[in-house]
């Protein structure tokens, strides 16, 4: 069982950040918090799929001369779809960013209690 | 409200470092067929070396090399470069984003195809730079009315 | 060489997204320009999603191949039934509440108007691209490209709009990235994204826990950007505070399209035999959905603004549809088919006469709206068809789709369903009633009754006016055609294995 857990070491990384991530981003009242959980949440899904691409003696998925053969390389499909993750990442983070701009304009704070009793 | 660094030291590293850090970016920009690159990494290097501009000299000077109806027709155009080379092979006869239609005077398919990513990856780097650029610059001018896009 | 009404696939996406970025060029210049662009590009692809029905329903299955690379190594965008009616309800809506919005978006958001239009292009060029795309990932890009643009409008209404869309922002990205997470267990064990090819290649497969893992994460992904019971806290205010040309474009569309790619993940990637009979998940799903048909009603009743009531009764709507969903009979699906297109108008009759009396007396209240319907008297027509159809009174389009739930209940041998139905059906009568009441009739509990300052209560101006009557009446035909509807698009839209 020591050895199943050792050799999937990629997916407990993984499983940490995202409940690390989750936990900051609902469990906190700041915003900005909850904003940084957000984009350790994202990273985590993204370091998984790169880690799910590897493959025992293949190298970087760069075009080599003297390395004909595909099956030489890691697979690069996870890393494409990957660049579009990381698109969506920061294009989430620019957004929400403008949006807690919008918050403290508005009510001179950023924890989330304080705000919500100045709503009522 | 970001004031210019008064220090020379920052100002004179930073004056000797943009042109290469836009060469660079560019020079990851061209060989994404070859290298880790292509259009987004070196729309947000270059959009990068702008945000090192603001912060060494100031946002007031930044804000005048480069005016934010600039920025749009920048976003706009990079935008309309990607649509615009995919709209063109579907009136070429193919389905659209089909590089091998387009009509470029070269040997093979295969190379039209590159040089049709090659200006996709063009139109992505615009669009991004752009798109760096003003959300730093939005966010910088938060007290004199910075809007939200 | 594609014909054109092939074509018509890609343009559909096209047209909106390359409008949406020559409206910022061109606003700089002639602000004026940008409502007319944008209807104008929304029309386009209305003509675009009726050739696509008909190509459909004459031709069989479209098959697009983008960037000329065959499936699987390419994205492919496959338009059957389902799809091409998913398109037309889509456009539908989006053209008449596009329509209504000029008025609304030049009182309450006078200076920002060409922004404004960017982002709505935006997000239902995003719409459109779910309903169309036939590969799981292109799917999550426009999932994104959707949400991020409703984050943005929704954040431009009044107080508690900003605090409203954040918690919508930190919901959205956790269901969007359970999706991804769901398409990446399949993409390790199968190594494939296309939709048809996963049907393939899963089957081998069924009993492994990566594939019970990923059907996991893609419900909860999906049921929490739908609103379904306990994951639907983003809701209500979200939908009260946004300015009302962006709750009546959101409110109709967003929750459905949604469910249209429930539907997809469950029927068309697995098969209906594992959904069913392997994993129990359609028998858990109707009792989910059977809890939030309750649950949303009785939130609806201590609600005293119209906005939040009427986001409360669409929680429990969505009750209705996933309930169709899984109760996983013929006649279940075309119940939820049908309530998809009657929720549809209903939702967005109703929010644009929200909007409608936001415009003119800038009140929310219900007990405030007294005998108002002497001065509005056609906004509050549209209000009783719309409230008479979500109770489901016939002829109106409501009551048919109640009745195929309630055939597909019976069918299932499940008697506690029917009563929900039927108990929901009441429970939406007292609400609804409440503010019909309060509208024709002079009840006086100490509402105000003074005029509102400014220009005097009249009816509205008919750009506002003529979609609310088309809804209305768009309600009413449906009703009466239903017939017709469902043998001629629906029973055709069914997953294969029904």
């Amino acid at each position: 069982m020591i050895d199943s857990m050792m050799s999937k070491y990629n997916y407990w990384m993984y499983i940490i950040l995202m409940m690390i991530g989750f936990y900051a981003m609902i469990g906190k009242k700041n915003l900005i918090k909850k904003l940084i959980g957000m984009n350790i949440f994202q990273t985590a899904i993204i370091l998984y799929y790169i880690s799910i691409g590897v493959k025992k003696g293949g190298t970087v998925p760069v075009l080599m001369e003297g390395l004909p053969r595909a099956a030489d390389y890691v697979n690069p499909l996870p890393h494409v779809l990957m660049l579009t993750a990381i698109v969506v990442s920061v294009s989430t983070t620019g957004v929400a960013l403008a949006v807690i701009l919008l918050i403290y304009r508005r009510y001179k704070t950023l924890e989330e209690d304080e705000i919500l009793k100045s709503i009522r | 409200m970001i004031v210019p660094y008064e220090n020379v030291i920052i100002k004179t590293i930073c004056r000797l470092l943009l042109p290469f850090l836009q060469i660079y970016a560019i020079y990851v920009l061209m060989h994404g067929h070859y290298s880790p690159g292509g259009g987004f990494q070196g729309g947000v290097m270059m959009g990068a070396s702008f945000i090192l501009l603001v912060i060494a000299y100031g946002l007031d000077d930044a804000q005048r090399r480069i005016s934010v109806k600039a920025l749009t027709i920048y976003a706009c155009l990079g935008l309309f470069i990607y649509s615009g080379i995919g709209a063109l092979a579907l009136l070429m006869g193919g389905n659209y984003l089909d590089y091998g239609t387009l009509p470029l005077p070269l040997s093979s398919i295969p190379k039209i195809r590159a040089m049709g990513i090659l200006g996709i990856e063009i139109g992505v780097f615009l669009g991004v730079m752009a798109i760096m650029i003003f959300i730093f610059l939005a966010i910088a001018s938060y007290e004199t009315g910075g809007k939200d896009d | 060489m594609n014909p054109p009404h092939i074509q018509a696939t890609i343009l559909i996406i096209i047209i909106p997204l390359m409008s949406s970025y020559a409206i910022p060029l061109l606003g700089w210049r002639w602000k004026r320009s940008a409502y007319f662009i944008a209807l104008t590009a929304i029309g386009a692809s209305l003509v675009c999603s009726l050739i696509l029905l008909s190509t459909v329903l004459t031709q069989g299955t479209i098959h697009y191949h983008l960037g000329g690379w065959l499936p699987p190594w390419g994205i492919e965008y496959v338009i059957d039934p389902l799809n091409g009616f998913m398109g037309v309800v889509v456009c539908t809506i989006s053209f008449l509440v596009t329509l209504s919005s000029k008025k609304s978006v030049e009182k309450e958001l006078p200076e920002k108007k060409v922004r404004f239009y960017t982002i709505y292009l935006l997000l239902f060029t995003g719409l459109m691209g779910i309903v169309v795309t036939g590969d799981v990932f292109n799917l999550y890009v426009f999932l994104e490209i959707a949400s991020l643009s409703a984050y943005a409008l929704i954040a431009i209404g009044e107080d508690g709009a900003p605090l409203a869309s954040f918690n919508y922002i930190i919901m959205g990205t956790i269901g969007a990235c359970f999706y991804l997470l769901g398409v990446g267990y399949l993409y390790i064990v199968t190594g494939s994204l296309n939709m048809a090819d996963l049907a393939k290649l899963l089957p081998p497969l069924y009993d492994s826990k990566v594939v019970l893992i990923a059907l996991a994460f893609f419900l909860i992904g999906t049921a929490i950007k739908m609103g379904l019971f306990p994951l639907h806290v983003w809701l209500p205010d979200a939908y009260t505070y946004a300015p009302s040309a962006v709750s009546s474009f959101i409110a109709p569309l967003m929750t459905k399209v949604m469910a249209y790619i429930l539907i997809r993940i469950l029927f068309t990637v697995f098969k209906p035999s594992y959904v069913i009979e392997v994993v129990p998940v359609a028998s858990i799903l109707s009792w989910i959905a059977a809890v939030a048909i309750i649950a949303g009603s009785i939130l609806a009743l201590a609600q005293r603004d119209l906005k939040r009531m009427l986001a409360y009764s669409s929680v429990s709507q969505i009750g209705y549809i996933v309930l169709g969903i899984g109760l996983a009979n013929k006649m279940g699906l075309i119940g939820a088919y049908l309530h998809i297109l009657n929720h549809a108008f209903m939702k967005g009759c109703l929010f644009s006469v929200a909007g409608a009396l936001m415009y003119r007396t800038g009140r929310r209240n219900i007990f405030q709206l007294h005998t108002i319907h002497r001065k509005m008297p056609f906004t509050m027509g549209a209000l009783v068809i719309g409230a008479l159809s979500m109770i489901g009174i016939p002829p109106t389009a409501g009551f048919f789709s109640k009745w195929y739930l309630i055939l597909g209940s019976i069918e299932a041998q499940n008697w506690v369903f029917v009563a929900v139905i039927l108990a929901s059906s009441l429970l939406n009568a007292l609400y609804f009633f409440r503010v019909i009441e309060n509208v024709y009739f002079e009840v006086s509990q100490g509402g105000l009754k003074e005029e509102p300052a400014g220009d005097p209560v009249r009816e509205v101006p008919l750009s506002m006016l003529a979609p609310i009557i088309l809804l209305a009446a768009g309600i009413l035909l449906l009703g009466l055609y239903n017939e017709r509807i469902i043998s001629g698009i629906l029973v055709l839209a069914l997953p294969r294995g029904f």
